[in-house]
Protein backbone atom coordinates (compact mmCIF):
# COMPACT_ATOMS: atom_id res chain seq x y z
CA UNK A 1 0.00 0.00 0.00
CA UNK A 2 1.66 3.50 -0.98
CA UNK A 3 3.11 5.36 1.87
CA UNK A 4 1.55 8.65 0.37
CA UNK A 5 -1.99 7.26 -0.35
CA UNK A 6 -4.17 9.63 1.71
CA UNK A 7 -7.23 7.00 1.40
CA UNK A 8 -5.72 3.69 2.40
CA UNK A 9 -3.45 5.26 5.12
CA UNK A 10 -6.87 6.55 7.12
CA UNK A 11 -6.23 4.41 9.80
CA UNK A 12 -9.41 1.72 9.90
CA UNK A 13 -11.51 2.66 13.08
CA UNK A 14 -10.21 -0.41 14.75
CA UNK A 15 -7.26 -3.47 14.91
CA UNK A 16 -8.13 -5.50 11.65
CA UNK A 17 -5.68 -7.64 12.56
CA UNK A 18 -7.02 -8.41 15.87
CA UNK A 19 -10.48 -8.84 14.25
CA UNK A 20 -8.50 -11.07 12.15
CA UNK A 21 -6.96 -13.64 14.32
CA UNK A 22 -11.22 -13.88 15.94
CA UNK A 23 -11.72 -15.72 12.43
CA UNK A 24 -9.62 -19.28 12.78
CA UNK A 25 -10.85 -19.81 9.02
CA UNK A 26 -8.82 -16.81 7.59
CA UNK A 27 -5.40 -17.74 8.89
CA UNK A 28 -4.82 -20.93 6.10
CA UNK A 29 -2.87 -20.73 3.05
CA UNK A 30 -5.28 -21.99 -0.04
CA UNK A 31 -2.91 -23.36 -3.08
CA UNK A 32 0.26 -22.01 -1.19
CA UNK A 33 -0.84 -18.64 -0.62
CA UNK A 34 -2.61 -16.87 2.20
CA UNK A 35 -6.28 -17.41 1.68
CA UNK A 36 -7.59 -14.06 0.77
CA UNK A 37 -11.84 -14.16 1.02
CA UNK A 38 -13.75 -12.08 -1.03
CA UNK A 39 -16.77 -14.03 -1.21
CA UNK A 40 -18.40 -12.30 1.61
CA UNK A 41 -21.95 -11.85 -0.12
CA UNK A 42 -22.26 -15.52 -0.60
CA UNK A 43 -21.42 -16.13 2.96
CA UNK A 44 -19.51 -14.94 6.05
CA UNK A 45 -16.37 -16.54 8.27
CA UNK A 46 -17.54 -17.41 11.28
CA UNK A 47 -15.67 -15.79 14.45
CA UNK A 48 -14.07 -17.92 16.97
CA UNK A 49 -16.29 -17.20 19.73
CA UNK A 50 -19.51 -17.88 17.60
CA UNK A 51 -17.81 -21.32 17.09
CA UNK A 52 -17.37 -21.81 20.83
CA UNK A 53 -20.81 -20.87 21.08
CA UNK A 54 -22.68 -23.19 19.03
CA UNK A 55 -19.85 -26.28 20.62
CA UNK A 56 -20.79 -24.96 24.03
CA UNK A 57 -24.87 -25.04 24.04
CA UNK A 58 -24.69 -28.02 22.20
CA UNK A 59 -21.87 -29.65 25.03
CA UNK A 60 -23.93 -28.17 28.15
CA UNK A 61 -27.35 -26.64 27.22
CA UNK A 62 -29.08 -28.24 24.27
CA UNK A 63 -32.90 -28.87 24.97
CA UNK A 64 -35.52 -28.70 22.98
CA UNK A 65 -37.62 -25.22 22.76
CA UNK A 66 -41.11 -24.06 23.96
CA UNK A 67 -41.83 -27.67 24.82
CA UNK A 68 -40.36 -29.37 27.59
CA UNK A 69 -41.00 -28.80 31.32
CA UNK A 70 -37.53 -29.87 32.68
CA UNK A 71 -34.78 -27.87 33.39
CA UNK A 72 -32.50 -28.12 30.14
CA UNK A 73 -35.76 -27.13 27.99
CA UNK A 74 -36.70 -23.79 30.07
CA UNK A 75 -33.06 -22.44 29.81
CA UNK A 76 -32.43 -23.53 25.83
CA UNK A 77 -36.43 -21.53 25.63
CA UNK A 78 -35.20 -18.52 27.47
CA UNK A 79 -31.97 -18.38 25.58
CA UNK A 80 -33.62 -18.76 22.09
CA UNK A 81 -36.37 -15.80 23.09
CA UNK A 82 -33.22 -14.20 23.52
CA UNK A 83 -31.98 -14.11 20.89
CA UNK A 84 -35.33 -12.80 19.41
CA UNK A 85 -35.29 -9.90 21.36
CA UNK A 86 -31.49 -9.72 20.33
CA UNK A 87 -32.33 -9.65 16.47
CA UNK A 88 -35.79 -7.22 17.52
CA UNK A 89 -33.09 -4.50 19.07
CA UNK A 90 -31.03 -5.04 16.09
CA UNK A 91 -33.66 -4.22 13.86
CA UNK A 92 -35.45 -1.31 15.68
CA UNK A 93 -38.16 -3.68 15.91
CA UNK A 94 -41.30 -2.47 18.78
CA UNK A 95 -41.51 -6.11 19.83
CA UNK A 96 -39.63 -9.04 19.56
CA UNK A 97 -43.01 -10.65 18.22
CA UNK A 98 -42.74 -9.30 15.18
CA UNK A 99 -39.35 -11.37 14.62
CA UNK A 100 -39.72 -14.95 13.19
CA UNK A 101 -37.15 -17.50 12.92
CA UNK A 102 -36.80 -19.11 9.40
CA UNK A 103 -34.07 -20.83 7.57
CA UNK A 104 -32.76 -17.98 5.67
CA UNK A 105 -34.17 -14.65 3.85
CA UNK A 106 -35.20 -17.81 0.51
CA UNK A 107 -37.39 -18.66 3.70
CA UNK A 108 -38.73 -15.83 4.63
CA UNK A 109 -39.69 -14.39 1.69
CA UNK A 110 -41.21 -17.55 0.03
CA UNK A 111 -43.42 -17.30 3.66
CA UNK A 112 -44.20 -13.83 2.73
CA UNK A 113 -45.45 -14.69 -1.02
CA UNK A 114 -47.14 -17.52 0.40
CA UNK A 115 -48.77 -16.42 3.44
CA UNK A 116 -49.44 -12.49 2.66
CA UNK A 117 -49.99 -14.21 -0.98
CA UNK A 118 -52.74 -16.05 -0.22
CA UNK A 119 -54.40 -13.44 1.88
CA UNK A 120 -54.60 -10.40 0.04
CA UNK A 121 -53.68 -10.80 -3.55
CA UNK A 122 -56.17 -10.99 -6.03
CA UNK A 123 -56.62 -11.84 -9.86
CA UNK A 124 -55.62 -8.53 -11.77
CA UNK A 125 -53.23 -7.10 -9.06
CA UNK A 126 -49.83 -6.13 -8.80
CA UNK A 127 -46.27 -7.42 -7.30
CA UNK A 128 -43.37 -4.52 -7.72
CA UNK A 129 -39.70 -6.16 -7.76
CA UNK A 130 -37.00 -4.51 -9.49
CA UNK A 131 -34.38 -5.44 -12.21
CA UNK A 132 -31.31 -6.20 -9.33
CA UNK A 133 -33.39 -8.85 -7.36
CA UNK A 134 -31.53 -12.07 -6.41
CA UNK A 135 -33.52 -14.95 -7.73
CA UNK A 136 -34.93 -15.58 -4.29
CA UNK A 137 -36.84 -12.58 -4.00
CA UNK A 138 -37.81 -12.85 -8.15
CA UNK A 139 -39.43 -16.55 -8.23
CA UNK A 140 -41.73 -16.83 -5.29
CA UNK A 141 -43.51 -13.35 -6.87
CA UNK A 142 -43.67 -15.24 -10.14
CA UNK A 143 -45.25 -17.90 -8.66
CA UNK A 144 -47.25 -16.00 -7.16
CA UNK A 145 -48.31 -14.26 -9.73
CA UNK A 146 -49.23 -17.44 -11.91
CA UNK A 147 -51.02 -18.71 -8.76
CA UNK A 148 -53.51 -15.58 -8.48
CA UNK A 149 -53.68 -14.47 -12.45
CA UNK A 150 -51.66 -10.97 -11.02
CA UNK A 151 -49.08 -8.98 -12.38
CA UNK A 152 -45.36 -9.01 -11.93
CA UNK A 153 -43.89 -5.22 -12.27
CA UNK A 154 -40.49 -4.73 -12.54
CA UNK A 155 -38.42 -1.03 -11.36
CA UNK A 156 -35.79 -0.90 -14.15
CA UNK A 157 -32.53 0.44 -13.04
CA UNK A 158 -30.30 2.65 -15.26
CA UNK A 159 -26.87 1.74 -16.01
CA UNK A 160 -25.13 2.49 -12.87
CA UNK A 161 -27.38 -0.34 -11.26
CA UNK A 162 -29.73 2.06 -9.21
CA UNK A 163 -33.40 2.12 -9.53
CA UNK A 164 -35.12 4.56 -11.40
CA UNK A 165 -37.82 6.21 -9.50
CA UNK A 166 -39.31 8.00 -11.70
CA UNK A 167 -40.48 4.62 -13.39
CA UNK A 168 -40.93 3.31 -10.13
CA UNK A 169 -43.63 5.82 -9.44
CA UNK A 170 -45.16 5.45 -12.40
CA UNK A 171 -45.64 1.49 -11.23
CA UNK A 172 -47.40 2.21 -8.67
CA UNK A 173 -51.05 1.76 -9.19
CA UNK A 174 -54.34 0.99 -6.84
CA UNK A 175 -53.77 -2.65 -7.49
CA UNK A 176 -50.01 -2.65 -6.60
CA UNK A 177 -50.36 -5.30 -2.92
CA UNK A 178 -46.61 -5.12 -2.43
CA UNK A 179 -43.12 -3.51 -3.64
CA UNK A 180 -40.46 -6.31 -3.01
CA UNK A 181 -37.11 -4.86 -3.18
CA UNK A 182 -33.14 -5.44 -1.53
CA UNK A 183 -31.82 -3.22 0.39
CA UNK A 184 -28.32 -4.16 -0.79
CA UNK A 185 -28.03 -5.99 -4.72
CA UNK A 186 -25.88 -8.93 -4.21
CA UNK A 187 -24.68 -8.97 -7.88
CA UNK A 188 -23.93 -4.89 -8.08
CA UNK A 189 -23.74 -3.64 -4.46
CA UNK A 190 -26.37 -1.20 -4.97
CA UNK A 191 -27.73 0.40 -1.49
CA UNK A 192 -31.30 0.97 -2.37
CA UNK A 193 -33.06 4.04 -1.42
CA UNK A 194 -35.44 1.46 0.61
CA UNK A 195 -36.89 4.43 3.69
CA UNK A 196 -38.23 6.53 0.25
CA UNK A 197 -39.46 3.16 -1.78
CA UNK A 198 -41.73 2.17 1.44
CA UNK A 199 -43.22 5.87 1.15
CA UNK A 200 -44.38 5.78 -2.05
CA UNK A 201 -45.40 2.14 -1.91
CA UNK A 202 -47.57 3.09 1.40
CA UNK A 203 -48.82 6.56 -0.26
CA UNK A 204 -50.34 4.53 -3.01
CA UNK A 205 -51.68 1.52 -0.59
CA UNK A 206 -49.05 -1.23 -0.88
CA UNK A 207 -47.24 -3.31 1.63
CA UNK A 208 -43.34 -3.34 1.21
CA UNK A 209 -40.84 -6.24 1.70
CA UNK A 210 -37.38 -5.89 1.68
CA UNK A 211 -34.33 -8.24 0.82
CA UNK A 212 -32.33 -7.92 3.74
CA UNK A 213 -29.60 -10.79 3.01
CA UNK A 214 -27.00 -8.33 2.23
CA UNK A 215 -27.64 -5.70 4.45
CA UNK A 216 -27.65 -6.71 8.14
CA UNK A 217 -23.85 -7.23 8.39
CA UNK A 218 -22.60 -3.92 7.24
CA UNK A 219 -25.48 -1.03 8.13
CA UNK A 220 -27.46 -0.10 11.51
CA UNK A 221 -31.31 -0.84 10.89
CA UNK A 222 -34.14 0.88 12.04
CA UNK A 223 -37.27 -0.51 10.41
CA UNK A 224 -39.76 1.57 11.90
CA UNK A 225 -37.86 4.33 10.83
CA UNK A 226 -37.67 2.73 7.13
CA UNK A 227 -41.52 1.58 7.99
CA UNK A 228 -41.30 -1.39 5.68
CA UNK A 229 -44.31 -4.34 6.38
CA UNK A 230 -40.96 -6.96 6.09
CA UNK A 231 -38.04 -7.18 5.90
CA UNK A 232 -35.61 -10.22 5.71
CA UNK A 233 -32.23 -11.96 6.66
CA UNK A 234 -29.80 -14.67 6.38
CA UNK A 235 -27.65 -15.26 9.44
CA UNK A 236 -25.10 -17.20 7.82
CA UNK A 237 -24.26 -13.45 6.06
CA UNK A 238 -24.02 -12.08 9.18
CA UNK A 239 -21.23 -14.07 10.85
CA UNK A 240 -24.03 -16.85 12.02
CA UNK A 241 -23.87 -20.46 11.26
CA UNK A 242 -25.77 -21.48 8.08
CA UNK A 243 -29.62 -22.58 8.49
CA UNK A 244 -31.14 -19.95 10.28
CA UNK A 245 -32.12 -16.33 9.20
CA UNK A 246 -35.51 -14.71 9.86
CA UNK A 247 -38.68 -12.04 8.98
CA UNK A 248 -39.31 -9.24 10.88
CA UNK A 249 -43.08 -8.57 9.96
CA UNK A 250 -45.62 -5.60 11.75
CA UNK A 251 -47.54 -7.45 13.94
CA UNK A 252 -50.77 -6.24 12.58
CA UNK A 253 -49.84 -7.71 9.40
CA UNK A 254 -48.38 -11.05 10.74
CA UNK A 255 -51.67 -11.52 12.36
CA UNK A 256 -54.05 -11.17 9.61
CA UNK A 257 -51.57 -13.82 7.54
CA UNK A 258 -52.45 -17.45 7.61
CA UNK A 259 -49.76 -20.13 8.21
CA UNK A 260 -47.35 -21.23 5.54
CA UNK A 261 -45.88 -24.72 6.93
CA UNK A 262 -48.23 -26.52 9.17
CA UNK A 263 -47.61 -28.82 11.78
CA UNK A 264 -46.43 -28.78 15.58
CA UNK A 265 -46.04 -25.75 18.03
CA UNK A 266 -47.85 -23.67 15.43
CA UNK A 267 -51.19 -24.24 17.02
CA UNK A 268 -53.45 -22.98 19.85
CA UNK A 269 -55.78 -26.35 19.60
CA UNK A 270 -55.85 -29.04 17.35
CA UNK A 271 -59.06 -31.45 17.03
CA UNK A 272 -59.87 -33.72 14.13
CA UNK A 273 -62.17 -31.20 12.74
CA UNK A 274 -60.30 -28.09 13.14
CA UNK A 275 -57.24 -26.30 14.00
CA UNK A 276 -56.83 -22.45 15.72
CA UNK A 277 -53.52 -21.38 14.88
CA UNK A 278 -51.52 -19.90 17.19
CA UNK A 279 -50.46 -15.68 17.29
CA UNK A 280 -47.51 -14.77 15.97
CA UNK A 281 -44.14 -15.69 15.84
CA UNK A 282 -45.21 -19.22 17.03
CA UNK A 283 -47.64 -19.19 13.84
CA UNK A 284 -45.05 -19.52 11.40
CA UNK A 285 -42.58 -21.45 13.26
CA UNK A 286 -44.09 -24.94 12.70
CA UNK A 287 -41.37 -27.92 14.27
CA UNK A 288 -38.48 -27.80 16.08
CA UNK A 289 -36.28 -24.62 14.58
CA UNK A 290 -32.58 -24.85 14.04
CA UNK A 291 -31.52 -23.95 18.15
CA UNK A 292 -28.71 -24.01 18.16
CA UNK A 293 -28.17 -22.08 15.03
CA UNK A 294 -29.84 -19.10 17.25
CA UNK A 295 -27.81 -19.71 20.23
CA UNK A 296 -25.29 -18.94 17.16
CA UNK A 297 -26.71 -16.05 15.92
CA UNK A 298 -27.36 -14.44 19.24
CA UNK A 299 -23.84 -14.42 19.78
CA UNK A 300 -22.44 -13.14 15.93
CA UNK A 301 -25.43 -9.97 16.75
CA UNK A 302 -23.12 -9.47 20.09
CA UNK A 303 -19.93 -9.66 18.61
CA UNK A 304 -20.94 -6.99 15.70
CA UNK A 305 -22.61 -4.58 17.80
CA UNK A 306 -19.49 -4.68 20.13
CA UNK A 307 -17.44 -3.53 17.00
CA UNK A 308 -19.90 -1.68 16.12
CA UNK A 309 -21.71 -1.01 13.16
CA UNK A 310 -20.61 2.52 12.37
CA UNK A 311 -17.07 1.62 12.20
CA UNK A 312 -17.99 -1.70 10.01
CA UNK A 313 -19.90 0.90 7.53
CA UNK A 314 -17.03 3.42 7.80
CA UNK A 315 -14.55 0.97 7.23
CA UNK A 316 -16.24 -1.25 4.84
CA UNK A 317 -16.75 1.90 2.34
CA UNK A 318 -13.14 2.83 2.60
CA UNK A 319 -12.35 -0.50 0.94
CA UNK A 320 -14.68 -0.02 -1.24
CA UNK A 321 -12.79 2.91 -2.50
CA UNK A 322 -9.96 1.26 -2.21
CA UNK A 323 -11.00 -1.64 -4.27
CA UNK A 324 -12.99 0.00 -6.70
CA UNK A 325 -9.75 2.33 -7.46
CA UNK A 326 -7.34 -0.50 -8.19
CA UNK A 327 -9.45 -2.40 -10.06
CA UNK A 328 -10.32 0.98 -11.82
CA UNK A 329 -6.82 0.94 -13.25
CA UNK A 330 -6.50 -1.90 -14.68
CA UNK A 331 -6.81 -1.38 -18.43
CA UNK A 332 -9.90 -3.95 -19.79
CA UNK A 333 -11.44 -4.09 -16.61
CA UNK A 334 -15.22 -2.58 -16.24
CA UNK A 335 -16.66 -2.19 -12.95
CA UNK A 336 -20.40 -3.56 -13.47
CA UNK A 337 -22.62 -1.63 -10.62
CA UNK A 338 -21.09 1.90 -10.15
CA UNK A 339 -23.85 3.39 -7.59
CA UNK A 340 -23.38 6.45 -5.49
CA UNK A 341 -25.05 4.26 -2.82
CA UNK A 342 -22.80 1.09 -2.74
CA UNK A 343 -21.74 -1.64 -0.52
CA UNK A 344 -18.24 -3.33 -0.69
CA UNK A 345 -19.39 -5.65 -3.61
CA UNK A 346 -16.84 -5.38 -6.55
CA UNK A 347 -18.66 -6.59 -10.16
CA UNK A 348 -16.14 -6.71 -12.97
CA UNK A 349 -15.65 -7.91 -16.41
CA UNK A 350 -12.58 -8.35 -17.82
CA UNK A 351 -12.61 -8.41 -21.47
CA UNK A 352 -10.45 -10.98 -22.57
CA UNK A 353 -11.28 -13.45 -19.91
CA UNK A 354 -14.38 -15.28 -18.91
CA UNK A 355 -15.35 -15.17 -15.20
CA UNK A 356 -15.31 -18.49 -14.49
CA UNK A 357 -11.25 -19.02 -15.78
CA UNK A 358 -11.02 -15.37 -13.71
CA UNK A 359 -12.39 -17.17 -10.43
CA UNK A 360 -10.35 -20.21 -11.17
CA UNK A 361 -7.13 -18.30 -11.76
CA UNK A 362 -7.88 -15.88 -8.61
CA UNK A 363 -8.25 -18.86 -6.22
CA UNK A 364 -4.45 -20.18 -7.72
CA UNK A 365 -3.48 -17.52 -5.88
CA UNK A 366 -5.28 -18.14 -2.83
CA UNK A 367 -8.41 -15.73 -3.72
CA UNK A 368 -12.06 -16.72 -3.21
CA UNK A 369 -14.06 -15.05 -5.31
CA UNK A 370 -17.38 -15.77 -7.16
CA UNK A 371 -17.94 -16.32 -10.98
CA UNK A 372 -21.46 -16.58 -12.31
CA UNK A 373 -24.53 -15.22 -12.60
CA UNK A 374 -25.01 -14.64 -8.66
CA UNK A 375 -28.58 -15.95 -8.86
CA UNK A 376 -29.65 -12.66 -10.67
CA UNK A 377 -29.60 -13.44 -14.38
CA UNK A 378 -32.37 -10.79 -15.11
CA UNK A 379 -29.86 -8.26 -13.39
CA UNK A 380 -26.87 -9.64 -15.78
CA UNK A 381 -29.22 -10.05 -18.92
CA UNK A 382 -29.99 -6.05 -18.24
CA UNK A 383 -25.76 -5.40 -17.91
CA UNK A 384 -25.53 -7.67 -21.79
CA UNK A 385 -23.28 -10.13 -19.96
CA UNK A 386 -23.95 -13.41 -18.95
CA UNK A 387 -21.59 -12.85 -15.98
CA UNK A 388 -19.31 -11.56 -13.59
CA UNK A 389 -16.33 -11.47 -11.47
CA UNK A 390 -17.58 -10.73 -7.79
CA UNK A 391 -15.46 -9.93 -5.22
CA UNK A 392 -17.03 -8.43 -1.72
CA UNK A 393 -15.16 -7.50 1.13
CA UNK A 394 -16.56 -7.70 4.85
CA UNK A 395 -14.23 -5.64 7.85
CA UNK A 396 -12.08 -8.94 8.03
CA UNK A 397 -10.51 -8.00 4.83
CA UNK A 398 -7.50 -5.55 4.21
CA UNK A 399 -6.30 -3.11 2.12
CA UNK A 400 -4.06 -5.53 1.28
CA UNK A 401 -5.70 -7.97 0.07
CA UNK A 402 -7.29 -6.06 -2.57
CA UNK A 403 -3.95 -5.48 -3.72
CA UNK A 404 -3.47 -8.70 -3.97
CA UNK A 405 -6.86 -8.97 -6.10
CA UNK A 406 -5.26 -6.31 -8.47
CA UNK A 407 -2.05 -8.36 -8.96
CA UNK A 408 -3.74 -11.41 -9.60
CA UNK A 409 -6.03 -9.83 -11.94
CA UNK A 410 -3.12 -8.60 -14.40
CA UNK A 411 -1.42 -11.45 -13.81
CA UNK A 412 -4.73 -13.29 -15.77
CA UNK A 413 -5.07 -10.75 -18.03
CA UNK A 414 -0.57 -11.04 -18.82
CA UNK A 415 -1.62 -15.19 -19.17
CA UNK A 416 -4.40 -14.89 -21.91
CA UNK A 417 -2.90 -12.23 -23.60
CA UNK B 1 5.21 -13.17 -13.33
CA UNK B 2 5.24 -16.23 -15.42
CA UNK B 3 2.79 -19.11 -14.50
CA UNK B 4 3.34 -22.74 -14.44
CA UNK B 5 0.04 -23.86 -14.91
CA UNK B 6 -1.49 -27.32 -14.86
CA UNK B 7 -4.84 -26.03 -16.15
CA UNK B 8 -4.45 -23.60 -18.32
CA UNK B 9 -1.66 -24.49 -20.66
CA UNK B 10 -0.11 -22.86 -23.85
CA UNK B 11 -2.20 -24.93 -25.99
CA UNK B 12 -5.41 -24.34 -24.63
CA UNK B 13 -4.58 -20.66 -23.90
CA UNK B 14 -3.64 -20.67 -27.83
CA UNK B 15 -7.14 -22.29 -28.89
CA UNK B 16 -8.78 -19.95 -26.32
CA UNK B 17 -7.30 -16.93 -28.42
CA UNK B 18 -7.17 -18.43 -31.72
CA UNK B 19 -9.81 -21.14 -31.94
CA UNK B 20 -9.79 -23.58 -34.91
CA UNK B 21 -12.62 -24.67 -36.89
CA UNK B 22 -14.44 -21.45 -35.49
CA UNK B 23 -17.69 -20.62 -37.53
CA UNK B 24 -21.00 -21.96 -38.44
CA UNK B 25 -21.87 -24.51 -41.40
CA UNK B 26 -24.71 -23.96 -43.30
CA UNK B 27 -23.45 -27.29 -45.17
CA UNK B 28 -24.05 -29.42 -41.67
CA UNK B 29 -25.89 -32.56 -42.30
CA UNK B 30 -25.33 -32.63 -38.15
CA UNK B 31 -25.57 -29.88 -35.45
CA UNK B 32 -26.75 -29.62 -31.71
CA UNK B 33 -26.88 -26.60 -29.64
CA UNK B 34 -25.05 -26.85 -26.01
CA UNK B 35 -25.84 -24.73 -23.39
CA UNK B 36 -24.23 -24.75 -19.34
CA UNK B 37 -26.63 -22.84 -17.35
CA UNK B 38 -24.68 -22.61 -14.80
CA UNK B 39 -22.07 -20.46 -16.32
CA UNK B 40 -23.58 -19.56 -19.39
CA UNK B 41 -21.70 -21.48 -22.24
CA UNK B 42 -23.31 -22.13 -24.94
CA UNK B 43 -22.09 -23.38 -28.34
CA UNK B 44 -23.41 -25.39 -31.73
CA UNK B 45 -21.50 -27.78 -32.82
CA UNK B 46 -21.81 -28.71 -36.42
CA UNK B 47 -20.83 -32.41 -38.45
CA UNK B 48 -20.69 -32.42 -42.27
CA UNK B 49 -20.73 -36.51 -42.12
CA UNK B 50 -20.85 -38.64 -45.82
CA UNK B 51 -22.08 -41.59 -46.40
CA UNK B 52 -19.30 -43.82 -45.27
CA UNK B 53 -19.74 -42.86 -41.82
CA UNK B 54 -17.00 -40.19 -42.18
CA UNK B 55 -16.93 -36.98 -40.62
CA UNK B 56 -15.24 -34.41 -43.02
CA UNK B 57 -15.97 -31.31 -41.42
CA UNK B 58 -16.47 -30.38 -38.16
CA UNK B 59 -16.67 -26.79 -36.60
CA UNK B 60 -18.38 -24.88 -33.71
CA UNK B 61 -19.80 -21.57 -33.25
CA UNK B 62 -20.42 -19.56 -29.16
CA UNK B 63 -19.42 -18.57 -26.59
CA UNK B 64 -17.86 -18.89 -23.67
CA UNK B 65 -14.94 -19.73 -21.11
CA UNK B 66 -11.70 -20.66 -22.37
CA UNK B 67 -11.98 -24.35 -21.27
CA UNK B 68 -15.34 -24.70 -23.03
CA UNK B 69 -14.02 -22.81 -26.15
CA UNK B 70 -10.35 -24.59 -26.03
CA UNK B 71 -11.57 -27.51 -25.83
CA UNK B 72 -14.28 -27.24 -28.64
CA UNK B 73 -11.42 -26.15 -30.78
CA UNK B 74 -9.41 -29.15 -30.31
CA UNK B 75 -11.91 -31.33 -30.37
CA UNK B 76 -13.16 -30.15 -34.15
CA UNK B 77 -9.38 -30.46 -34.98
CA UNK B 78 -9.10 -34.04 -33.96
CA UNK B 79 -13.23 -35.61 -35.01
CA UNK B 80 -11.92 -34.38 -38.79
CA UNK B 81 -11.73 -37.57 -40.91
CA UNK B 82 -13.03 -40.07 -38.13
CA UNK B 83 -15.72 -42.81 -38.64
CA UNK B 84 -18.54 -42.38 -36.22
CA UNK B 85 -17.06 -45.27 -34.58
CA UNK B 86 -14.08 -43.60 -33.81
CA UNK B 87 -15.62 -40.72 -32.79
CA UNK B 88 -18.04 -42.66 -30.13
CA UNK B 89 -14.64 -44.26 -28.62
CA UNK B 90 -12.96 -41.39 -28.28
CA UNK B 91 -15.58 -39.20 -26.84
CA UNK B 92 -16.11 -42.03 -24.05
CA UNK B 93 -12.49 -42.02 -23.68
CA UNK B 94 -12.44 -38.38 -22.75
CA UNK B 95 -15.33 -38.12 -20.70
CA UNK B 96 -13.85 -40.68 -18.36
CA UNK B 97 -10.68 -39.17 -18.53
CA UNK B 98 -12.18 -35.66 -17.32
CA UNK B 99 -13.89 -37.90 -14.59
CA UNK B 100 -11.05 -38.98 -13.16
CA UNK B 101 -11.97 -42.62 -14.02
CA UNK B 102 -9.56 -43.26 -16.70
CA UNK B 103 -5.51 -41.91 -16.56
CA UNK B 104 -4.06 -41.36 -20.05
CA UNK B 105 -0.52 -41.65 -18.83
CA UNK B 106 -1.18 -45.66 -16.98
CA UNK B 107 -4.11 -46.70 -19.41
CA UNK B 108 -4.00 -47.00 -23.18
CA UNK B 109 -6.16 -44.58 -24.97
CA UNK B 110 -6.71 -42.67 -28.79
CA UNK B 111 -7.10 -39.70 -27.24
CA UNK B 112 -4.15 -37.52 -28.85
CA UNK B 113 -2.89 -34.59 -27.59
CA UNK B 114 -6.54 -34.51 -26.45
CA UNK B 115 -5.11 -36.19 -23.08
CA UNK B 116 -3.76 -32.47 -22.05
CA UNK B 117 -7.03 -32.02 -20.22
CA UNK B 118 -6.19 -34.57 -17.91
CA UNK B 119 -5.73 -32.14 -15.17
CA UNK B 120 -9.28 -30.91 -15.76
CA UNK B 121 -10.12 -33.57 -12.86
CA UNK B 122 -8.87 -31.47 -10.24
CA UNK B 123 -10.90 -28.51 -10.86
CA UNK B 124 -14.15 -30.35 -10.70
CA UNK B 125 -16.58 -27.43 -11.00
CA UNK B 126 -14.78 -27.00 -14.81
CA UNK B 127 -15.45 -30.37 -15.50
CA UNK B 128 -18.69 -29.74 -17.76
CA UNK B 129 -16.70 -26.85 -19.39
CA UNK B 130 -14.17 -28.89 -21.00
CA UNK B 131 -17.01 -31.26 -22.11
CA UNK B 132 -19.57 -29.28 -23.06
CA UNK B 133 -18.98 -29.21 -26.86
CA UNK B 134 -18.30 -33.76 -26.58
CA UNK B 135 -21.83 -33.58 -25.35
CA UNK B 136 -23.50 -31.40 -28.02
CA UNK B 137 -21.20 -33.22 -30.64
CA UNK B 138 -22.83 -36.73 -29.49
CA UNK B 139 -26.04 -34.79 -29.46
CA UNK B 140 -25.58 -34.02 -32.99
CA UNK B 141 -24.92 -37.26 -33.89
CA UNK B 142 -28.13 -38.50 -32.22
CA UNK B 143 -30.06 -35.48 -33.83
CA UNK B 144 -30.79 -33.92 -31.08
CA UNK B 145 -31.13 -30.03 -31.43
CA UNK B 146 -30.42 -29.13 -27.80
CA UNK B 147 -27.71 -30.80 -24.91
CA UNK B 148 -27.35 -29.21 -21.53
CA UNK B 149 -25.27 -30.23 -19.23
CA UNK B 150 -28.32 -29.84 -16.54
Amino acid sequence: MPESDTLTTAKPPFDVDKIRADFPVLSQKVNGKPLVYLDNAATTQKPRRVIDKVQQFDSEEYGTVRRGSYKLSEQATRMFEDVRQKVADLFGAADKKEIIFTSGTTQAINLVAHSFGKQFVKEGDEIIISNIEHHANTVPWQVLCEEKGAHLKVIPVNDRGELIMEEYEKLLSPRTRMVAVNHISNALGTINPVKEIARLAHAAGAKVLIDGAQSTAHMKLDVQDLDCDFYTFSGHKMYAPSGVGGLYGKYDLLKEMPPYVTGGDMIRQVTLEKTLYADPPARFEAGTPPITQVMGLGEAIDYLQEIGFDKIAEYEHALLEYGTRVLSEIDGLTIIGTAAHKASILSFNIDVIHPHDMVTLLDQDGISARGGHHCAQPTMKRFQVTATTRASASFYNKFEELDALAASVRRAIKLFS
Amino acid sequence: MSYDNELYQQVILDHNRKPRNFREMPEATHSCHGFNPLCGDDYTVYLKINDDDVIEEVSFMGSGCAISKASSSLMTGFLKGKNIDETKLVFDEFHRMVLGEMDPETQEHHLGKLALFKGIREFPSRIKCASLSWHSMMGALAKSENVTTE
